[in-house]
């Protein structure tokens, strides 16, 4: 690749970990006034105006205490386990396509990468993350950490067979592991009203996505592993410091990553209506983008504003006998209309 | 062109680099920055206050490895329907029969693990497994 080409590169990827980094914060903060407006309190208000340089003062909090190695850990895995969490968050971005393709100095200016196998990728970088919640509980040699991570990875693995075969009915319906083409695929409408959005034609496969993806992420009401009335904090109870922060960005991290995905595989990405002048044309696909991943991120904390945690054994027979299931008759079901759909179009016409 | 797979991914090598570098830099950032103070006590594990009694690696329940196991059988097979579900617009109904037959295969497995009681978390309810 030419020089040029990698410099600008390098500045579109510093320029999306500023985003991303400055939105992991402010979800935080987001987070934590939504969930207080819910239970009638007001949240953080004291720092900046209605709070809002809040995850400013956190940050200097956490870079500024001290960080403990409890002396019976793993000093190397205790050491890497937060830093493989928020790699492997971060890492996922890499092939979402934030807005439809603009060339800028022979640079994609709203996509990072985008191979063949996105999907795929996109799958391979997320379930490593399991890695560092797993090796972080086991090298804390501590009983609530191992106890919090053995569930967490337990948990985390089971639902992921639902995640994977729930977006099957998407690829079915658009036959490529392109994250940009899926996206390319729900451009215009259905009877020129209906968005051609997949979540119509694969409600199922959405639904079984969603719940799959809030309990991968270690979720209320799916976060068993941190139930800190039983736990203290699950897998994270040894961590302090900037590696606690890590583990923190990355639970959040994660949340936006699965908006992100949520909005690409089955709500159109970033088309929505375009109007006004052309200068408005090239933001407004963002905007819509943003919008969406705004309100997924709205459901996850309205989610843990409303809904009680499950119970252990009620989640694992939940994920394999109830979403594993539905979530493969989906794809059989989705490749049965597909196959018999020119015969069903001529039985009705 | 063929080293076009390669150039695609050197974008999400490069990520993959800054990424690194960020989170090694927090981590430098506050061992630096950071106050250093340990006693004896502050770097024990932590018990609720109690002197932790033993090492925390004891044994845990066979069904951690269960679920473990039935995952990667599972997950190979929730892999294999991929690449069927990019081309099946082409392979058209052999490719659907085809699958279904797969399928079928594995569905019986699915049902035996549960009449097993392979997927129940509790004693009571898998009698015993």
């Amino acid at each position: 690749m030419p020089p040029a080409v990698i410099l600008f590169t390098l500045v579109k990827i510093l320029l999306l970990l500023v985003v991303l980094l400055t939105a992991v914060a402010y979800a935080v903060l987001f987070e934590r006034k939504v969930v207080a407006r819910m239970q009638s309190r007001w949240g953080p208000t004291r720092v900046g105006p209605h709070g809002l340089l809040q995850p400013l003062a956190d940050a200097v909090k956490l870079l500024t205490k001290e960080d403990i190695t409890p002396s019976s850990a793993f000093r190397f895995i205790y050491t890497m386990a937060p830093l493989l969490s928020l790699v492997f968050a971060l890492l996922a971005f890499a092939v979402i396509p934030f807005g439809p393709p603009l060339t800028l100095g022979g640079v994609d200016a709203f996509q990072v990468a985008d191979p063949d196998i996105g999907l795929l990728f996109l799958f391979a970088v997320s379930s490593m993350g399991v890695y560092g919640i797993t090796l972080a509980g086991w090298s804390s040699n501590s009983k609530y950490s191992l106890l919090g991570s053995l569930r967490s990875t337990a948990q985390m693995i089971s639902y992921e067979l639902a995640v994977g075969l729930s977006v099957i009915g998407v690829l079915l319906m658009t036959g490529s592991l392109s994250l940009r083409t899926i996206v390319d695929a729900q451009a215009g409408t259905y009877w020129g009203f209906l968005p051609r959005w997949h979540v119509f034609p694969q409600i199922v496969g959405f639904f079984c996505f969603y719940v799959g993806a809030i309990a991968e992420t270690n979720r209320l009401p799916f976060d068993m592993p941190e139930a800190e009335t039983e736990l203290v904090a699950g897998y994270h109870t040894e961590y302090s410091s900037m590696k606690f922060a890590m583990f923190f960005m990355a639970e959040y991290a994660n949340m936006v990553a699965v908006s992100c995905v949520a909005t690409v595989l089955f709500f159109g990405g970033w088309h929505g209506p375009l109007f006004g002048p052309p200068s408005l044309q090239v933001v407004l696909p963002l905007f819509w983008f943003a919008l969406k991943v705004f309100c997924f991120l709205f459901v996850y904390v309205w989610l843990r504003g409303t809904l009680p945690r499950f119970r252990y054994d009620q989640l694992m027979a939940f994920g394999w006998k109830f979403l594993m299931p539905v979530a493969l008759g989906n794809v059989i079901l989705t490749s049965f209309v597909i196959v018999a759909w020119p015969a069903l179009s001529r039985f009705w016409s | 062109m063929p080293n076009y797979y390669i150039q695609s991914y050197i974008p999400i090598l490069m990520l993959l680099a800054v990424v690194i570098l960020l989170a090694v830099g927090m981590l430098v950032a506050s061992y630096l920055l950071g106050q250093h103070r340990p006693t004896r006590e502050k770097l024990t594990a932590y018990e609720c206050g109690i002197t932790p009694t033993g090492d925390a690696r004891h044994r845990f329940s066979v069904k951690f490895y269960l679920v473990a196991m039935l995952f990667i059988l599972f997950d190979v097979e929730v892999i294999f329907l991929y690449p069927w579900a990019v081309i099946f617009k082409e392979l058209g109904i052999f490719g659907f029969v085809e699958m279904l037959l797969f399928l079928v295969i594995v569905l019986a497995g699915f049902a035996y693990l549960w009449k097993k009681g392979a997927l129940d978390w509790t004693k009571a309810d898998s009698g015993g497994l």
